[in-house]
């Protein structure tokens, strides 16, 4: 069975939610790239907007354009991905907690620091009362996310799926992540990150959700053709030839490969490697510049490579190397820390 | 897609015990797990019962060969999980595609607590081992580490359902050909976050509580973890022994109500029961026992009630909450109970729902008051409701 994309809408530090395509790129000198937040009232109702903190407006509103511009008024089921749930939530009451001595606490940033907040919201907002599930695995809770929905489809489980990730950075976390050693320990350009080569790279947040489905009707963007994780891999290269094997292609097939570079010297060694052995030919494409890095920063390159295919060409800001020859199968290689390595396949209908 | 999953090993951890044998005992006995808060530096000490594991994290970090500074929620999880694999004792394990599908609410808030005190007063202060673990992923990658499992590792949070759902996915990652073995589940330690939570919405009870009786005042937040191990029929065909039970049906649905209550009328939670007893092909009449969410709230159990009398309208099997043993373990209560259902089937008995006095108004529901043996039981259905409404029913029906 097939798996077809059918819209997708994202909110990034990019102008991502509007409809022009990265023709007006934000540049950013720091180490934390914030989302630009849209117009919430044209999606949310504005009583609830008061109480909602930024990641499940993010949520609420991507998944809410994304439905619409698909044209589907109830989905068959709606899964989400996040690795930190809701940061600003949870940090208002553990900071609450500590200060108010547990006493005299208000109800609501505990209410809505559960993971499965912005899943629900959009369930409420819908009043779906289909399937509802939420995968908080560090950098592959997106990934589970669209594992799961494709199993729905296969299953007949659902005709279409709402799959999304959301990821918010505070400044509780940003700072927390930097002590970690996540960033780097200096300003940077967004855009030169790649020529960085030094420790770190540069924080980042968004919402993107994808409406999945088992057909193609009038509209249908991309073919998913396949999505893998990879717990600690042995050896990549024979994992993503296995992969491409396994789907009756070869590295040849691949037009356009996007990595998940982002400009840390040890994350990108990897890439650095197969940049001169399997992908030696490829024509490569970055976005880590564009978004920063997130555990979810995957569906950003998802969101990239359905609106390259849209659009039959790839925009200038993404590209490392090769060629522009017309884009129709297209191989995203992320991984997280190592660790968590994912490969997702989009084709052209 | 329609091939068996049979459950071929369960393990289990909580207030009442530190394995399955000790549970039946507990369960056998009456012996509930609530007492005063002894571990947990909370000023709700001495006023709020809690369902604490009788066991410090010094006491879990020796059995779990883990450092003693980790979260509990991680020692916690090991034990029910080593137990499960040691239980099902499945031939060349090595040799099948495993996989750990775990879940939690709060994943290692326990240590973030104690990393906020310091990192408050000084944003550069804080041991920052104690945040590593704040991901709910990270308690489930360091049990996969120890299990040696890297197939397929994710973790599922969606509130008090959370574990319900990852045995239910488990069992479809089989289904689809992913996987041949999984081990499913979940665990929750107690936090101060969790506990102040439930607290600032007013559902705790400060005596014990009293699920599903019209006089309930609330829960009681309890502690611990549940595993179960999932096999596909080829796996099921090597082992040593015949497995417990299959897991026939399952269904996750949501209310659309409310981020935290729950619909009057219990919707999501009657279409959850409706959908598990389709996917298992049963009638209402079929089942033998229900292991209810009731978590003692008055909210939950007045739903559940209304969607139970919905569902089965007028012929109810005999029914009971466990978390008048257990207290509700939050993430971990979906697997727990899912562990107790599958006991249900091997050993023939039925939980007393304790402290039960006083059917609820209007709801001709009488839950269980005693323990029973020697009963036949061929299906048992699990129900977990979370926040943001999330209702997922489980059946496991007699292989």
């Amino acid at each position: 069975m097939k798996v077809y994309i059918r819209s997708t809408a994202c909110i990034s530090p990019q102008k991502t939610f509007n409809d022009d395509f990265l023709t007006d790129i934000i540049e950013y000198k720091g180490t934390r790239l914030s989302a630009i937040e849209p117009d919430y009232k044209a999606f949310i109702d504005p009583k609830q907007i008061r109480r909602m903190s930024h990641v499940i407006k993010m949520g609420v509103a991507a998944s809410k354009k994304c439905i619409q511009d698909a044209g589907v008024e109830m989905p068959g089921a709606i899964v989400t991905g996040t690795a930190f749930g809701c940061m600003e939530d949870t940090i208002t009451f553990l900071t609450r907690i500590v200060e108010e001595q547990e006493e005299m606490l208000p109800p609501t940033a505990f209410i809505q620091s559960t993971h499965n907040t912005v899943a629900a919201q959009i369930a409420l907002m819908l009043q779906c009362h289909n399937y509802n599930l939420t995968y908080v695995h560090k950098g592959i809770s997106f990934e589970s996310a669209l594992i799961d929905g494709t199993m729905l489809l296969n299953e007949g489980e659902a005709e279409d799926v709402l799959v999304g990730a959301t990821e918010e950075m505070v400044d509780t976390s940003f700072k927390v992540l930097t002590r970690l050693g996540l960033y780097k320990r200096h300003p940077v350009l967004n855009l030169d990150l790649f020529k960085e080569k030094s420790k770190g790279t540069i924080g980042g947040e968004g919402a993107a959700f994808f409406l999945l489905e088992d057909r193609i009707s009038r509209g249908t963007l991309a073919e998913l053709i396949t999505v893998k994780v990879l717990y600690k891999p042995v050896d990549i290269e024979d994992s993503i030839e296995k992969l491409l094997g396994g789907n009756g292609l070869s590295i040849a097939d691949i037009d356009l490969v996007i990595t998940g570079r982002n400009g840390d010297i040890r994350n990108d060694e990897i890439y650095d490697v197969l940049e001169k052995t399997l992908f030696k030919d490829s024509a490569l494409a970055n976005y880590k510049h564009l978004c920063g890095e997130y555990p979810v920063s995957s569906s950003f390159a998802l969101w990239l490579a359905v609106n390259i295919l849209k659009h039959k060409t790839a925009p200038p800001v993404v590209m490392e190397r090769g060629a522009a020859r017309l884009p129709e199968k297209l191989l995203i290689y992320n991984h997280y820390q190592q660790k968590y390595h994912s490969l997702m396949l989009v084709s052209a209908l | 897609m329609s091939s068996a999953v049979y459950i071929a090993g369960v393990g289990v951890i909580s207030a009442i015990g530190n394995n399955v044998a000790e549970h039946l005992t507990a369960f056998e006995n009456e012996k509930a797990g609530m007492g005063d808060i002894t571990m947990l530096n909370s000023i709700h000490r001495g006023q709020l019962p809690v369902a604490e594991v009788k066991l410090t994290n010094g006491q879990l970090a020796e059995m779990t060969g883990l450092s003693p500074d980790i979260s509990r929620t991680t020692h916690l999880s090991l034990v029910a999980a080593k137990e499960a694999i040691a239980d099902a004792a499945i031939p060349d394990l090595p040799g099948w595609r495993t996989g750990f599908v775990s879940a939690n609410t709060v994943g290692g808030m326990d240590k973030s607590e104690d990393f906020f005190i310091d990192f408050l007063k000084d944003n550069n202060k804080g041991k920052l081992r104690f945040v590593w673990d704040h991901e709910c992923g990270s308690v489930t990658e360091t049990v996969a580490d120890r299990l040696g499992i890297t197939h397929m590792v994710t973790t599922i949070s969606t509130a008090c359902s959370s574990s319900a759902n990852s045995i239910f996915y488990a069992a479809r990652l089989i289904k689809n050909g992913l996987l041949d073995v999984a081990i499913a589940g979940g665990a929750d330690a107690l936090t101060k976050f969790t506990l102040n939570g439930f607290n600032t919405l007013m559902i705790l009870d400060k005596e014990f509580c009293k699920p599903f009786d019209e006089h309930r005042a609330g829960l009681n937040l309890g502690e611990g973890a549940g595993y179960v191990v999932l096999v596909s029929e080829n796996v099921a065909k090597t082992l040593n022994k015949t497995p417990y039970c299959l897991l026939a049906g399952y269904k996750n649905s949501n209310d659309a109500y409310h981020q935290t209550a729950s619909s009057p009328d219990g919707t999501g939670s009657y279409l959850a029961m409706m959908g598990a007893l389709a996917k298992s092909g049963l009638q209402p009449r079929d089942i033998d026992y229900i292991n209810l969410h009731g978590t003692g709230t008055p909210n939950n159990d007045s739903a559940e009630g209304t969607a139970i009398t919905r569902v089965f309208e007028g012929n109810y099997p005999p029914m009971s909450s466990t978390k008048s043993y257990t207290g509700h373990t939050l993430g971990a209560s979906g697997a727990i109970e899912a562990v107790f259902s599958v006991l249900a089937i091997k050993h023939g008995i039925i939980y007393p729902n304790l402290r039960f006095e006083t059917q609820m108004d209007g709801l001709p529901l009488q839950p269980e008051t005693k323990f029973l043996k020697n009963q036949q039981i061929e299906n048992v259905m699990s129900n977990s409701f979370g926040f943001g409404g999330n209702c997922t029913s489980l059946i496991f029906s007699k292989s």
